[in-house]
């Protein structure tokens, strides 16, 4: 289980700390499926990161099975469950797709490579020896990046936009993946989509706007609130210019 | 007789534990202390000037070479000449490499010039080593010049790997490639501490549809100082690649000067070169795959460098 109490981040803007994030509680129960939601810049990967340590916290605490993970580091949160799937996440040159899982896997672990590749749709034998660098398109890093949190043994799995550059054929593989994760482990998996198709999946949808919680709550009772909540307020307001 | 400290560099320069299979010929000190020929693969000494000759044989598919290099002593400048004729048809590896372990104050230097003839059709994948170690104040310093000339048809392949501990490096490459001739050449270096490499490697693209490409991955850390000059010429109709990437960590100072130099209209040259630091990116995605910072960095950097 997941709980973040009171948390807060404050990230360094142009002039000063600017508040991303502000008094956010939430408990995430184990085998359940979260799906982050909501506009752009509302909070969603700020919140993702700061659960994977990415981020500090300026205030608040995130408690993982009971455990205090606040102070601890990236690796720390790594070591005990956490994961991450960046959004764009980064390329090396030098570091084939292979060894990324291999160090996905850790040293206690085998490695299943070829099956977590297949789950995000891509031929093993064509990428297990390539690197992870600008030859690949931004989609198929983007598999490879699923891929090694899949070859990791989580308690919390975060997906930050996992259907982002993934075109449609490899898109109903990665939702096959995301319902069998699922069904089979005790891992509390959060995706941070606006995509229908993944928001299908949730056991329960947070919308997470202007740096807070809106909604949480099973899809029935959340989707309707948040359509209607959707529309944009601010129409006509880009014109009255001060000064 | 090897003693340890030459059992070790030897493993560290060319991957040799006990004796190597096929032919080789091991230089310590200035003298060689053991060789081996085969039936394909002959080895001889220079008479004129220290040094040896490698002649393999046409059609010798498979086989390999060692010639790796020992300096031991401090004090000591060796200078060798080695002239490596491929016969046409073949298809060999040649696994070279100089290791100093300097125990004194005195600098300890090798210079080696290699001429490399691959005669037509023939394939040769050559891997050179360079290492340092030692505890003494004397530096450690390697000076290699290679000659390469491709003949038609023929292809090689290269890589120059300096691993670490080499106080000073000038390291000339001149390189001639024939009617669709082609050369691949890889250079990784790592420098650090107050180490100074300079690269210069000249590439000249002469027959019709003749290629190269050329890698070069460096890090230099610490106060070193790496400056690379990547040439391609193209005379004909033909292809060059040159990519220059290096990283820079501390107060390591990085020039990369390529040049491409098209004297005929059907040549297609091209370089590209980067230097940077590790992206902070890079290694918080590692972290969240449970590796600690310094791992994470330990593993982007061999990476790279492999």
């Amino acid at each position: 289980m997941l709980e973040i109490k009171d948390l807060s981040v404050s990230l360094e803007g142009r002039n000063g700390p600017v508040e991303i994030l502000r008094n956010i509680n939430l408990t995430l129960e184990d085998h359940l499926l979260y799906v982050f939601t909501g506009p752009n810049g509302g909070g969603k990967s700020t919140l993702a990161k700061a659960i994977m340590g990415i981020y500090p916290a300026a205030a608040g605490k995130i408690l993982l099975n009971g455990q205090d993970i606040t102070s601890l580091s990236i690796t720390e949160r790594a070591c005990l469950g956490v994961g991450y799937a960046f959004q764009q996440p980064p390329r090396f040159k030098g570091l084939t797709v292979g060894k990324m899982l291999e160090i996905a896997c850790g040293k206690n672990r085998t490695c299943e490579d070829c099956n977590y590749l297949y789950s995000v749709g891509l031929c093993p034998q064509d990428y297990i020896g390539r690197e992870v660098d600008t030859s690949l398109s931004g989609g198929e890093v983007k598999r490879i990046e699923i891929a090694t949190l899949l070859a990791r043994d989580l308690k919390v799995a975060i997906y930050d936009e996992p259907e982002a550059g993934i075109d449609l054929w490899s898109f109903s593989r990665l939702i096959e993946t995301f319902n069998n994760l699922h069904e089979q482990y005790d891992t509390t998996i959060i995706l941070i989509s606006h995509q229908e198709r993944i928001i299908n999946l949730a056991d329960e949808i947070i919308l997470v706007a202007d740096g807070g919680i809106k909604e949480k709550g099973r899809k029935e009772e959340v989707w309707p609130l948040i359509m209607q909540d959707a529309t944009c307020t601010c129409r006509g307001d880009c014109n009255e210019r001060v000064g | 007789m090897l003693n340890n400290i030459d059992k070790h560099i030897l493993e560290m320069i060319a991957d040799i534990h006990g004796t190597p299979k096929g032919a080789y010929n091991i230089r310590k000190n200035g003298v060689g202390v053991d060789r081996s020929v085969t039936p394909n693969i002959e080895i001889r000494t220079k008479i004129d000037k220290p040094g040896i000759d490698i002649i393999v044989k046409p059609g010798t598919k498979g086989e390999s070479v060692h010639i790796p290099v020992i300096l031991t002593a401090e004090g000591l400048h060796d200078l060798v000449y080695n002239t490596f004729d491929i016969g046409a048809g073949a298809d060999v590896t040649i696994i070279a490499g100089c290791g100093i372990h300097n125990p004194g104050d005195k600098n300890a230097q090798h210079d080696g010039v290699h001429n490399f003839i691959i005669r037509k059709g023939a394939r040769m994948r050559y891997v050179e080593k360079h290492y340092g170690e030692g505890k003494g104040e004397g530096k450690r310093i390697l000076n290699p010049r290679t000659i390469v000339e491709v003949e038609e048809d023929g292809y090689a392949e290269m890589e120059l790997v300096q691993i670490s501990g080499v106080d000073n490096t000038l390291r000339e490459t001149e390189a001639f490639v024939h009617d669709n001739g082609h050369l691949y050449m890889v250079e990784r270096m790592l420098t650090d501490g107050d180490q100074f490499a300079e690269s210069r490697m000249t590439v000249e693209l002469i027959g019709l549809d003749a290629s190269t490409q050329i890698i070069s991955r460096s890090v230099a850390r610490d106060n070193s100082q790496q400056i690379f000059y990547p040439r391609v010429i193209g005379l004909n109709r033909c292809r060059g690649h040159v990519q220059c990437d290096s990283i820079i960590m501390q107060g390591a100072k990085v020039r990369s000067i390529p040049e491409i130099s098209a004297q005929h209209a059907d040549s297609q040259l091209v370089h590209e070169a980067a230097i940077g630091k590790i992206a902070g990116e890079q290694l918080i995605k590692l972290m969240t795959l449970g590796l600690s910072e310094k791992d994470a960095e330990d593993t982007i950097l061999e990476g790279f460098l492999n």
